[in-house]
């Protein structure tokens, strides 16, 4: 951050990722553990970091295993790592991942860490289903039942209905509202097209097509060795479609509003399994172990607004005050990245950045700035990528940082709303 | 100083066993006479004493068995008894002892450690991956001689107890549990207190209870004399299929469990003490108990100039994820518990090599050798790759890609850049001089060759060969590595073939001519495996894989002349497209990968009919004394460093019959004066390839054996 001593600056040294795929595809037989344990110990390999080095470890999780409620850990007892580093794992819905990498920037830059592992992790072939809670009392009971005949009542009385599975869903639990159906009513009030949302995710397919061929998308993913005997190799994600046209996306039927609406499968990111995870330190480390940081956390913020409002707004206010930390402006921003959940959030949060109404709202006299799209997701976002919702974080922060080497920027924007009315937004500069 | 000594608690006498100057408890004659002073003197007098417990003082043995160095004392069938009897007397004195005595068992309880076990009154072990109970006798060519034969089927049923002293082998602790074998299972932090439980329990005039093992087998099998004359039969007849009569120990075995059971102990004793009398002084016995010694010897004069420490490293590298570097990965992450980074050319051939090292893991979880929390770690230390991430950082890296020199050396270039300049390099290879595949590296001093056998995790010998510039370091961490492998260690010259191909391949090459000769290929695998061979030539040559030996076959013609030459056979099979096993057509027929009998249709590929009268006796001397007369010369080339590391090699390299010691032990049991005559004739008979080698000729004009003893 400013006014920090230089050493003490937070450096993104590498990232690297498992493919992303659809879930219940590649994944659908392994647990987001072990989605994690690879990303990080192949992390480790690609950067060749003795792990005796790493003081810490943070992973970003929406849906833990029961099984495994602090991934963080098993990451951390890798057996290429001492058993003795303290992990854990949080929770900011969609922007987990990139919290986690914030939050490794305030332990290094506070001194209470030099190397940290931070990223990102989401099974959706892994979740939970629960049980009906008349069920799982009546198990509960059960097993504290002494004799059989207790037993044997207390089954008695479950009903076919009680053991009818419940899966989580992804709505609000203060609305009630499903993140589609917030998405959809953002389209609407904010005016944005379907013509506009499809052609955002046909742009998002391409880049990350054209990104994948030419190798810097598979730079950032481990390839995976899965199904019997590891007989299937994946190196690259599996949602991004090559061949997408608008005419396809225009085909396809409004998901929430089936009459009224804009919102798509084909312009909303996918249901998605994957691991990110990176490398962090601070600057003098760095140096001292001779790596090159790829870029440094100048500033982040975190915003929320009224989930029953404009529920994925949250970026609207993130994004200006994480530039205000950083003491810049939209304009010095060399690359944007950001998180698309839906095409119409996306149009929405760049609608709102521009807009002197918007600015109003956030208490400011000017809007925060007009997007670029050819500094904008030049690698394509998830709706092509996919998103592992603790993964993107992770996933977005190492794709900007490494192309902000390559295009040899100064600046870079991290944007992404979150579940909850939450926005994220993180300034990384070159070092 | 006494190697036992007592300390009491609650009027408990606890009996520490702690052999001074030892790292494990043995019984030898000084230490049985301090335990049967105390034991049977001031304990057993002592009227405040209730109770005994029998500890062991040894961080992770309680006791390894008896003292071995005794019985190559052993003079004569009568003196070997004698000496049983004595074990089998003080034994049963312990079981007949007016207190009772509690065997409180951490670590190692073997062979005369179990047998006095078995006759306390109550055992409780550790639940300890180290607390393993057996009776390995058999696997040096004994039998369980302090009464082990009897007590132990009259506390787990006879089936189990044969099971146990049949193969020698040991059960851990769990097992050990469940068989009825052990009575209290507890942690190893308590093991002195649940003893002196045990103990004051017992002093209280509580009696032991047991459930019988029964079950509908012990019904129907160990608990009536018609079950059980079928299992001895059936126990018979499969150790003469696994021994092919070769080892005697088995059979006596059986006949004292058998005398025990069904005559009672007396008797059985009898037959018990006889048997080991008998076996004591066998020739097999000798020699299994010289390889023992040999082994325990090579431990400690291993070839690594002394004083070399070897260096410490916590990754692998492994170049080529085939056959062999993946089973080098495989056992490497399951033995040595060591990061493995597998790398090839693509991901198709990595993910191929990943899955068979993994499937080395699985085997051991399914044996239950590892748990699956152990299993899950052991495999996130395994991991492929097509580029050279993670070798940055090795400390080890074998090289194990395809048997070509120029490859290799391409190999070596690009490996050689992607390490730092102290990790070590050794190549994997069968007959090519280390000294070529290294002969462009720029720091050759940290290259050494390391020969491992097919498959990996179970061929339990390593050849290490340094090169011309090794530095003493690298061969250090070789060989070091290789035992944590638990791989049993020779270091050899750098010659083609190394050893334990040099003496293979005339015998392989000769098995060829007899095929050729129109001997049945059956036939020439029975012929060998009845001379004590685990499998025959031909089965040999199709696991190999016909490519490989070919290749092999041919390094060596270059190598040493006419005198190595190849059969025919390998190149007319291969132009016909038989590889071996690995693509289910050879000498033999596979059937879902299963071998299936002799593949008739070779003897028409060959143009050959089989042979109906063959003469065995010249199949077997043409097969064996070229491979002795081979191990003579390469001997005398200094290829191994004394003829004990060539007799290890060859029994732990291609399964030479350990009952005959090695081919350098066979030769001084003929006397080489009659290998001399026996070669000179087979030289009449079928040319110059049996000429006598100058070395053997030098022996048997001196008269003098390769061992002393």
């Amino acid at each position: 951050m400013r006014g920090l001593p230089p050493n003490r600056r937070a450096v993104v040294i590498a990232g690297l990722r498992t493919p992303f795929a659809r879930s219940g595809t590649v994944y659908r037989d392994v647990t987001a553990a072990q989605l994690a344990r690879h990303a990080a110990r192949e992390l480790l390999y690609r950067t060749e970091l003795p792990g005796n080095e790493v003081d810490q470890v943070m992973i970003g999780q929406v849906v833990p295993s029961p099984l495994i409620p602090n991934v963080a850990r098993e990451v951390s007892l890798l057996p290429q790592l001492p058993k003795t580093i303290p992990a854990y794992t949080l929770n900011r819905a969609c922007a987990s991942g990139a919290q986690a990498i914030a939050n490794a920037a305030d332990q290094i830059m506070f001194g209470h860490a030099d190397v940290v592992l931070a990223g990102g992790v989401e099974s959706l072939s892994d979740v939970p289903i629960l049980h009906s809670k008349r069920f799982a009392q009546t198990l509960m009971a059960a097993s504290r039942a002494r004799t059989l005949g207790e037993r044997v009542s207390l089954f008695a009385r479950v009903r076919p209905r009680d053991l009818a599975p419940v899966a989580p869903a992804i709505a609000e639990p203060s609305t009630g509202e499903s993140m589609g159906q917030s998405a959809e009513r953002m389209a609407k009030e904010n005016g944005v097209t379907r013509e506009a949302q499809d052609q955002l995710a046909l742009m998002s397919h391409q880049r990350a097509a054209a990104a994948t061929e030419d190798g810097r998308l598979r730079a950032e993913i481990a390839p995976w060795f899965g199904g019997r005997d590891f007989a299937e190799v994946t190196t690259t994600d599996n949602g991004i479609r090559q061949d997408s046209s608008l005419d396809a996306l225009g085909k396809l039927k409004p998901v929430f509003d089936r009459r009224y609406g804009t919102v798509t499968a084909g312009n909303s990111s996918p249901l998605t399994d994957g691991a990110a995870m990176t490398l962090m330190m601070s600057a003098e480390k760095a140096y001292s172990l001779g790596y090159r940081p790829l870029a440094a956390v100048r500033s982040y913020a975190v915003a929320a607004v009224d989930p029953g409002w404009q529920l994925l707004s949250g970026p609207a206010w993130a994004v200006p005050q994480a530039l205000d930390r950083a003491g810049i402006s939209w304009k010095d921003l060399g690359l944007v990245e950001i998180h698309e959940a839906f095409a119409a959030q996306v149009l929405s949060n760049v609608q709102a950045w521009s807009s002197r109404e918007w600015a109003a709202r956030a208490g400011r006299s000017e809007p925060v700035g007009e997007v670029d799209w050819e500094r904008t997701n030049a690698l394509g976002g998830s709706i092509a990528i996919g998103h592992p919702f603790g993964a993107t974080g992770a996933r977005i922060v190492t794709t900007l940082a490494n192309e902000m080497v390559r295009r040899d920027v100064q600046f870079g924007l991290v944007s992404i709303c979150a579940q909850g009315g939450m926005g994220f937004a993180m300034v990384l500069e070159r070092v | 100083m006494s190697a036992f000594h007592v300390t009491f608690e609650q009027g408990i006498a606890l009996l520490v066993f702690d052999l001074p100057g030892e790292p494990v408890n043995k019984l030898g004659p000084a230490a049985v006479a301090d335990f049967e002073r105390l034991f049977f003197g001031q304990l057993a007098q002592d009227p405040l004493i209730q109770a005994v417990v029998l500890l062991s003082g040894k961080p992770d043995n309680f006791i390894a068995g008896a003292d071995i160095d005794q019985f190559l004392l052993i003079a004569d069938a009568e003196a070997g008894a004698a000496m049983s009897q004595a074990g089998q007397d003080l034994i049963n004195r312990v079981e007949a002892y007016p207190k009772p005595v509690v065997a409180a068992i951490h670590g190692a309880c073997l062979g005369a450690g179990l047998e006095l076990a078995l006759a306390c009154s109550w055992r409780i072990a550790t639940d300890h991956p180290k607390t393993q109970l057996g009776l390995p006798e058999v696997q040096i060519g004994i039998l369980p001689g302090a009464g082990g034969c009897q007590r132990l089927p009259r506390t787990i049923g006879l089936r189990a107890a044969l099971d146990i002293i049949l193969a020698g082998k040991s059960e851990r602790a769990q097992k050990a549990f469940r068989l009825g074998l052990v009575d209290e299972l507890v942690h190893p932090a308590i093991l002195k207190e649940a003893a002196i439980a045990a103990a004051l329990r017992l002093a209280s005039g509580e009696t032991p209870q047991r459930a019988p093992k029964a079950g509908l087998g012990g019904m129907l099998l160990d608990r009536n004399p018609i079950g059980r004359r079928l299992v001895y039969r059936q126990a018979r007849a499969t150790v003469l299929k696994k021994t092919g009569g070769n080892y005697p120990a088995p059979l006596e075995a059986i006949e004292a469990v058998k005398a025990g059971l069904e005559h009672g102990m007396e008797t059985g004793l009898r037959v018990e003490r006889e048997g080991f009398g008998r076996l004591a002084v066998s020739d097999v016995a000798r020699q299994l108990i010289g390889i023992f010694f040999a082994t325990t010897a090579l431990k400690k004069d291993d070839g690594v100039p002394p004083g070399t420490p070897a260096k410490k490293f916590r990754r692998l590298g492994v170049v080529g994820a085939g056959f062999m570097g993946a089973g080098i990965a495989g056992t490497a992450v399951t033995q040595a518990e060591v990061e493995v980074r597998l790398k090839d050319t693509d991901l198709a051939r990595v993910a191929k090599g990943l899955g068979s090292a993994q499937k080395i893991l699985d085997g051991r979880l399914k044996r239950k050798r590892v748990t699956r929390y152990q299993h899950e770690r052991l495999s996130a230390l395994l991991s492929g790759t097509e580029d050279w991430s993670g070798f940055g950082r090795t400390g080890l890296v074998i090289e194990a890609v395809f048997e070509d020199l120029g490859l290799k050396q391409e190999v070596m270039a690009d490996l050689e850049a992607a390490v730092p300049a102290d990790t070590i390099i050794a190549t994997n290879t069968s007959t090519i001089p280390i000294a070529q595949i290294g002969a462009r590296l720029r720091h050759p001093e940290r290259f050494l060759g390391m020969h491992f056998f097919s498959p990996v995790d179970r061929m339990p010998l390593l050849e290490v060969i340094p090169g011309p510039v090794t530095a003493p370091t690298a061969i250090a961490t070789a060989v070091q590595f290789g035992r944590k492998m638990g791989k049993t260690v020779i270091v050899v010259r750098d010659s083609p073939g190394f050893w334990v191909n040099r003496i293979l391949l005339p015998y392989m090459a000769e098995a060829g001519r007899l095929i050729e000769e129109g001997v049945p290929i059956d036939v020439i695998d029975r012929v060998m495996t009845r001379y004590g061979f685990p499998v025959g030539p031909a089965t040999l040559l199709d696991e190999v894989g016909l490519d490989v030996a070919a290749k092999a076959g041919a390094v060596m013609h270059t190598a040493f002349g006419d005198r190595l030459a190849p059969s025919d056979l390998i190149p007319k099979l291969l132009a016909d497209g038989r590889m071996g096993r690995k693509n289910g057509r050879g000498l033999f027929r596979y059937q879902e990968g299963k071998k299936a009998g002799v593949d008739e249709s070779v003897y028409a590929v060959l143009g050959i009919t089989p042979r109906s009268e063959v003469d065995e006796v010249d199949v077997r001397d043409r097969l064996s004394c070229l491979m002795l007369n081979e191990a003579a010369m390469a001997l005398a080339e200094g290829v191994v460093r004394s003829p004990r590391d060539g007799d290890i090699g060859a029994i732990f390299g291609i399964g030479f019959p350990p009952f005959r010691g090695g081919p350098l032990r066979a030769i001084d049991a003929s006397g080489p004066a009659m290998l001399v005559q026996r070669l000179e004739a087979l030289t009449l008979a079928h040319g110059d390839r049996f000429t006598p080698c100058a070395a053997l000729a030098d022996h048997a004009r001196a008269g003098q054996p390769y061992y002393s003893r």
